[in-house]
């Protein structure tokens, strides 16, 4: 079963309704000691970083996401639980989680005069780096994916970045750290391709996955190869 | 590289959409979740689903009506029409869209987009603006409120590079001049309010053929083109559209 971490940051009804439609079963829970038996984590979140620390540390999630990490088992961190893995924001100068060394950062200032609108939204094309991530079995490189964000992640490690986009700067938009995944897009708004990406992490789960056999992903079905 | 984003706008009436769609005719072309998935099957990039009789009815079909379209579509949609009230936002959001569209009680009270953005973030703020042509502002052109009908004293650019200011995430231009004209886009004014904020500018009103969307996506510099009756009267399909776009240098998801 997969757990999706519920702590007051953002819609977290789509990621939801995706996990439904792929038939993965999952529980969400406001409350770490109800997640501490799940097979997988996904770690969502919309907003501000440092409401999100505030947040992850009177609810207890910040310790139980650190051991989570630690104990090896599957984690996938989303937009802002992708940043906020890292040790470091410049959002609000936010001290953050820790699991993966490097920073978060805020897209360049120059952008505006160089007519690059902030935050960058849109529907972005990837590029896999260092292998790619077993997380995007079956998506086409150059798939599209959904963004919404003003920073991005900047790994010290850069053999952990497993995929980039291209928005005036080449960044960081998935990361696998051992069993740590995160990916900056949201892939619960990004069609076949999101669905195809969310199967891959949960494929354990899935009985049936035939909503995601999209056009242009020929063989999104993780589960097959397993 | 960031991709042009191309819009469906469904007007909606009590949970049901008003106007016929061609190519749905023999299924149920009142039912705007049916023509939601279809779109998003031919890979519309998002959707807008204005509710025109919201701002003087109980909004309860439209939240039940969110919360069908959430579970059918997994691509970002946003809805507009008599969101007044942030807990019309929390209640917006929470049952599934992506978006709020905010536009005559964003004028009424700016102070709304504020609040919307601090609780929920900026992108989830999105300003509709209802703008025409008028010698005597500024800019040129002046806001509107109340689905077009009313005049304000506000400037649309003035206006525009306020909202911004004051939370707005993305603005979606609508002219009055060009809208259900189907002779294109108002290519001037779009450009003028993209060039002069720093979020994204939907532009609306005016498309007729791919050839606007195409002008207005280049020339007019918006970051998407919003349509309806190119789709819902069946002369187009949303893949076609791309591909059209795409020939043309538009950069596109496909």
């Amino acid at each position: 079963m997969t757990g999706i971490v519920d702590y007051n940051a953002g819609n977290i009804r789509s990621v939801e309704l995706a996990l439904q439609s792929l038939g993965v079963s999952y529980r969400i829970s406001k409350r770490p000691a109800e997640l501490e038996g799940m097979d997988r984590v996904i770690f969502p979140g919309v907003g501000e970083a440092r409401f999100a620390m505030k947040e992850l540390r009177s609810s207890g999630f910040d310790g139980f996401l650190r051991d989570w990490a630690a104990s090896g088992k599957p984690l996938l961190g989303v937009c802002l639980g992708s940043q906020i893995i890292f040790g470091h924001s410049e959002e609000n100068d936010t001290p953050c989680l820790g699991i993966v060394p490097g920073s978060v950062r805020r897209f360049p200032a120059d952008f505006r005069a160089r007519s690059l609108k902030v935050p960058h939204m849109g529907w972005n094309d990837i590029r896999y780096r260092n292998g790619g991530s077993p997380i995007f079995d079956g998506v086409r490189e150059g798939s599209d994916f959904y963004f919404v964000h003003s920073y991005y992640v900047d790994p010290a490690d850069p053999s952990v970045v497993s995929a980039t986009a291209n928005y005036g700067i080449d960044f960081a938009c998935a990361v696998k750290m051992g069993n740590v995944e995160a990916v900056q897009f949201h892939p619960e708004k990004s069609g076949s391709a999101g669905l195809a990406v969310l199967s891959n992490f949960c494929r354990a789960d899935i009985a049936n996955n035939a909503d995601i056999a999209g056009a242009g992903i020929a063989g999104a079905k993780g589960e097959s190869r397993a | 590289m960031l991709k042009k984003r191309i819009i469906v706008c469904l007007d909606v009436k009590d949970g049901r959409t008003t106007k016929g769609v061609k190519f749905l005719d023999n299924v149920d072309i009142g039912d705007p979740v049916v023509m939601a998935t279809e779109y998003y099957r031919q890979g519309v990039d998002e959707l807008v689903f204005y509710d025109i009789m919201a701002s003087a009815r109980d909004r309860g079909p439209t939240l039940e009506l969110i919360a069908r379209v959430a579970e059918a579509i997994h691509i970002p949609f946003c809805v507009g029409g008599g969101i007044s009230s942030v807990d019309d936002i929390r209640n917006t959001i929470l049952a599934g869209a992506e978006k709020v569209s905010i536009n005559s009680p964003a004028v009424r009270n700016p102070e709304l987009l504020t609040a919307g953005a601090n609780i929920f973030g900026a992108q989830c703020i999105v300003l509709g603006m209802d703008a025409k042509r008028d010698a005597s502002m500024k800019s040129g052109y002046r806001v509107f409120v109340n689905g077009g009908r009313v005049a304000t004293e506000l400037d649309a650019l003035e206006w525009a590079i306020r909202a911004e200011s004051l939370g707005a995430g993305e603005i979606v231009l609508n002219s009055i001049d060009a809208d259900g004209t189907r002779d294109g886009y108002e290519i001037n004014l779009t450009r003028m309010i993209s060039e002069n904020v720093g979020i994204p500018v939907v532009a609306s009103g005016g498309a007729g053929t791919v050839d606007h969307m195409a002008r207005v996506l280049g020339e007019g510099k918006a970051d998407a083109a919003l349509i309806a009756s190119m789709v819902h009267s069946g002369d187009y399909t949303i893949g076609a559209i791309k591909d059209a776009l795409a020939s043309k240098g538009v950069p596109v998801r496909r």
